[in-house]
């Protein structure tokens, strides 16, 4: 490997804006987890219980997919074409969660 | 790029090559079709662990009355609360607590090797790749004991039922943890469902840590440096965060729900 003709590299200073807010992205998951935790051993378990915890593990998904993996922040075709299939799995998901209370009965 | 009169004329647009319409290099955007193919594969199995688990019948009794049984679902805080160390205390989900603390703390170490790759920082994205790397193993490392106090069981067990001359009858001897055909916490399938998801994702993992670690190479030897951009570290950090995510919806499903 040649070293004779090493690019000249340019280190820029960490963008402390930037950075905070990562933190703070982590910061609002670890709380939601924290949240989802008194959840679970406070409230009866039943439905509203379950609801509950989806709302929230949308909400940490959001997070997650829009600021860490910069989703949010990229073009909307690309953003739609991410998120509009995942609608539908959520849809199957409450189908198939429906379809199994039936199959209890037969 | 030239936009000359004539092109716009030809009734061009960003579909028409020469552009991304999508914003983001064909690499990336590769990463992005896999994951969507990951989350239908992650999906399919969550959901099928939806339908089976609505279609056998739940523990309708009072938490602290809880048995395992084979009849029944179990209630998952009653399975999962072990911790090393901790031997006979029942601390209901605390450890795959830690585990999930582990993974998101593992995530924003690798979106900082992302931010200093960005500054061309080489020191910074290597501090932060180990990071990374030194979180996901300690996820596997947890993985890899709650796998073997699911398998290896309590030291009561339950007491399984058997068909002998036509009638259902109680064993001689209990059942200690788990296997693929039959466990001691309920329904075989809570066990098969256990081993797949949570084995699945674990695989994630594993090869995330692998790529993680070319990443780190690569970045200590200079590549990135030499090719001008860190871009790699951006491809497998979507990869890093993706395999965070699931864990999310298998910690609400499998764990909490």
């Amino acid at each position: 490997m040649s070293h004779n003709h090493e690019p000249k590299i340019t280190v820029l200073p960490p963008d402390t804006e930037k950075i905070a807010k990562l933190w703070k992205t982590a910061g609002i998951l670890l709380a939601i987890t924290v949240v989802e935790f008194i959840i679970a051993f406070t409230m009866p378990h039943g439905a509203a219980k379950t609801f509950l915890f989806v709302i929230l593990t949308i909400v940490k998904a959001g997070y997650i997919v829009g600021e860490f993996m910069h989703l949010r922040h990229e073009v909307k075709v690309l953003f739609w074409a991410v998120l509009l299939p995942m609608i539908f799995i959520g849809w199957m998901l409450v189908a198939f969660v429906y379809e199994g209370t039936k199959i209890i009965r037969i | 790029m030239s936009q000359t009169t004539a092109a716009v004329s030809h009734g061009r647009s960003e579909w028409d090559g020469g552009t991304s319409p999508m914003g983001v290099s064909y690499g990336k955007l590769m990463m992005w079709f896999f994951l969507m193919s990951d989350a239908f594969t992650f999906s399919g199995l969550l959901i099928t662990y939806g339908l089976v688990r609505s279609s056998n019948f739940a523990y309708t009794g009072a938490v602290k009355d809880f048995v395992f049984s084979p009849n029944y679902w179990p209630i998952p805080e009653k399975v999962f609360e072990a911790v090393p160390f901790l031997h006979g205390v029942p601390l209901p989900l605390v450890f795959v607590g830690i585990m999930t603390f582990v993974l998101i703390m593992s995530s924003v170490t690798m979106v900082l090797a992302v931010e200093a790759g960005h500054r061309m920082d080489q020191k910074a994205v290597e501090k932060w790749m180990l990071w990374t790397i030194l979180g996901g193993m300690t996820f596997l490392g947890c993985q890899a004991w709650e796998w073997t106090h699911f398998i290896v069981g309590t030291e009561s067990g339950t007491i399984l039922k058997e068909v002998a001359n036509g009638a259902l009858v109680d064993r001689t001897s209990a059942m200690h943890g788990a296997n693929l055909v039959e466990n001691q916490y309920g329904p075989p399938a809570f066990a098969d469902f256990f081993f797949f998801i949570t084995g699945f994702h674990g695989f994630h993992v594993f090869t995330g840590v692998l790529f993680n670690f070319l990443i780190f190479y690569n970045t200590v030897t200079g590549v990135y440096a030499r090719r001008g951009h860190y871009e790699m570290v951006e491809k497998v950090g979507l990869y890093w965060h993706f395999v965070d995510l699931v864990w999310v919806f298998v910690f609400t499903f499998f764990y909490l729900v």
